[in-house]
């Protein structure tokens, strides 16, 4: 039996008779994949369009009803861009840009986002975990359709994981009984309580946060704008600590309300209690409360902690099952997608024998890296919003009372900073950064977009390395060792009149070269390269020594 | 720019007195904000990263000693 943990808000990959499991038949795999969450189905799908077969394992047939994430960044989108799902999330998905912060009943300031122009995406969306999902799931099946080997099995949960000198067994269960499977590379995207892990007996250390979070997702037709409300010290009945109002897209708003440590579960998850602090909240600016129905409401504790390692052999744990961050920021999905891109390229390349198995290594030092500065970010976050103690208390009341007439003391409120990719900074696969370029741009850094021609700079980095040879020449290079090298020849003016592949790439320089990973990573940059220094800096990206 | 350590207020005792005239008549918790907000107001004023912490590190060091 596979038990049903969930409702589902989509089916996505029903379940279909599995035949190895009438025949008995054991088959081995290249790359199996437990879990299709955000970050299994990503992953899937960069291996697949890579030409990688893989197979993922979910023990439900869809995307779990209720949003959980709402909010995706810049980085999110230009990944999914780039695996041919993006566009349908920034259709679907709600831009903002104005934001309240309010201390208890007054407004103390409002910020207007006022996007930065020049990239194709927007700096994140609001939109429902669920199209999330079903977007990247919908783009899994165009490019199965194109050839890619990729299959999920729903209603497929995996029961048991061992490891041994040769490939992995996995034990899976079905509506029609068990089988057994071989993998040759596991990766485990079973989200924060990953059985995996548990089934392999390694820790997940970190902080609880002791706080409750309740979460309601209503639904309203209510001319309402299209804004981020935050309240610390909220003024109305029962709110806890802060609240905060979000939009998302067919007209449902993300309400949360922090509610503290002690608190009965049961009662606060009572729809008249739940409605009776909706109320409150809505009519605290218009004085009305608008007609809306309670779509879907949930309370989380949060916590900060992420494995040791995200590598145990031939076994990988990315998103969830690696890492766990407070959602302030929205870095839980946004930091698991970046996970799955950056173990997709390697681990193709080692796969296909393209690259050595230490590159795999690379995975767990940069993702863990990755992982840090998000839990210090959400940490920070969580503790604005919760002092620990008198005197931080004092201090936060300080810097709201401040920020209601001071600019200076905005900056200082921190209900939670936006999610952007972490610069792989000092990393072992960073080349050389080899002229005085933007900092933006530096090695370890995920590309800036810009605009190139009638469209974008991301959208020549698709999949591979690249040379980006800016007002220069294109170095003679086509391949380094068997790995394929394309170069694209810029002319940041004529290209980018607007100016801003200019100064994203060159700054005060007349002309550069970039080594781009297949992550539309930075690897290296030169003030003029030649073909070994690029073949040098790639053979270092990919872990081959000397 | 280091931490300026040598006296650097004129008229000391005039300053003296505004700062505890500031506080005059305020509850503990009141007095407690007011510092707080001070604080922030000053450090912002000063802004440089690296003269903030000198000012932290002397300021816990006299605490450590007191104690
Ligand atoms: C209230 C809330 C708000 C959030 N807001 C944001 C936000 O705004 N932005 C953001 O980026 N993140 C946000 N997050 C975090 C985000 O939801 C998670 O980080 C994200 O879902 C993690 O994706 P995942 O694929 O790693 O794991 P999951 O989404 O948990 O997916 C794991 C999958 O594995 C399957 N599975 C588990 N065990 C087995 C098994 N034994 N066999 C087979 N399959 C199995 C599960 O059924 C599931 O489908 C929020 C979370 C919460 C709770």
């Amino acid at each position: 039996m596979v038990a049903t943990r969930y409702e589902t808000a989509f089916k996505l990959y029903p379940y279909e008779t599995v035949e190895a499991a009438q025949s008995g038949a054991v088959t081995r795999h290249k790359v199996v994949i437990i879990g299709g969450g955000p970050v299994g189905l990503a992953l899937a799908l960069d291996l697949g369009l890579r030409g990688t077969p893989v197979l993922v394992l979910d023990d439900h047939d869809g995307a779990g009803l209720g949003s959980r994430a709402i909010c995706f960044s810049k980085r999110t989108l230009d990944i999914a861009t780039r695996l041919g799902a993006g566009q349908a999330m920034v259709d679907k998905g709600v831009v903002w840009n104005v934001g309240r912060v309010f201390h208890g009943a007054g407004q103390i300031f409002e910020f207007n986002l006022l996007p930065e122009t020049g990239h194709r995406n927007p700096a994140f969306i609001n939109l429902q975990q669920p199209y999330f999902e079903k977007y990247f799931v919908d783009a899994i099946r165009t490019a199965q359709q194109n050839g890619a080997p990729i299959e999920i099995r729903g209603r497929n949960q995996v029961t048991a994981v061992t490891q041994g000198t040769g490939p992995a067994t996995l034990q899976v269960e079905t509506p029609d009984g068990p089988y057994r499977l071989e993998a040759d590379w596991v990766v485990a995207c079973d989200g924060a309580r990953s059985p995996t892990r548990d089934m392999l007996g390694l820790s997940f250390d970190g902080r609880v946060f002791e706080d409750n979070f309740l979460i309601a997702d209503v639904r309203m037709k209510a001319d309402f704008p299209t804004e981020r409300w935050f309240w610390f010290e909220p003024p109305f009945e029962g709110a806890g600590q802060s609240a905060l109002l979000h939009k998302q897209p067919d007209d449902v708003w993300r309400i949360d309300f922090q509610l503290g440590w002690d608190i009965d579960r049961q009662k606060e998850l009572d729809p008249d209690r739940i409605r009776a602090r909706v109320d409150a909240m809505l009519s605290s600016q218009t004085g009305t409360v608008p007609d809306y129905t309670l779509e879907w409401t949930s309370i989380y504790t949060f916590q900060c902690r992420r494995m040791q390692s995200f590598r145990h052999g031939n076994v990988f744990f990315a998103g969830d099952s690696a890492h766990q961050v407070s959602p302030f920021g929205a870095r839980g999905a946004n930091s698991g997608v970046q996970d799955a891109e950056n173990l997709a390229w390697k681990l193709d390349l080692v796969i296909r024998g393209l690259a050595p198995e230490a590159l795999l290594d690379s995975y767990s030092e940069e993702r863990v890296w990755g992982a840090d500065e998000n839990i210090l970010n959400s940490t920070r976050a969580t503790d604005f919003l919760t002092p620990k103690t008198e005197i931080s208390q004092i201090f936060r009341n300080a810097v709201l009372d401040l920020a209601a007439h001071a600019p200076f003391a905005r900056p200082l409120v921190n209900s939670g900073r936006l999610s952007v990719p972490c610069v792989y900074d000092g990393l072992s696969l960073n080349g050389p950064d080899g002229f005085d370029g933007p900092a933006l741009s530096r090695p370890g850094a995920a590309c800036p977009d810009a605009p190139v021609g009638a469209g974008f700079l991301l959208d020549h980095l698709t999949g591979g390395f690249v040379v980006l040879a800016l007002n220069t020449d294109v170095p003679d290079i086509a391949e380094v060792d068997g790995i394929p090298v394309t170069c694209l020849q810029l002319d940041p003016h004529k290209d980018d009149p607007s100016g801003a592949l200019a100064n994203r790439y060159l700054g005060g320089a007349a002309k550069a070269h970039y080594l781009i990973r297949p992550d539309q990573h930075i690897a290296a940059r030169f003030a003029h390269a030649r073909p070994d220094g690029i073949r040098a800096a790639l053979r270092r990206a990919i872990c081959r020594k000397g | 720019m280091a931490l300026t350590l040598t006296p650097n207020i004129s008229d000391p005792d005039g300053f003296y007195d505004t700062l505890l005239a500031a506080h005059e008549g305020l509850s503990k918790a009141q007095s407690d904000a007011l510092n707080a907000r001070l604080i922030l107001v000053l450090a912002n004023h000063i802004g440089d990263r690296a003269i903030l912490e000198a000012a932290l590190k002397l300021a816990a060091r006299d605490g450590a000693s007191a104690s």
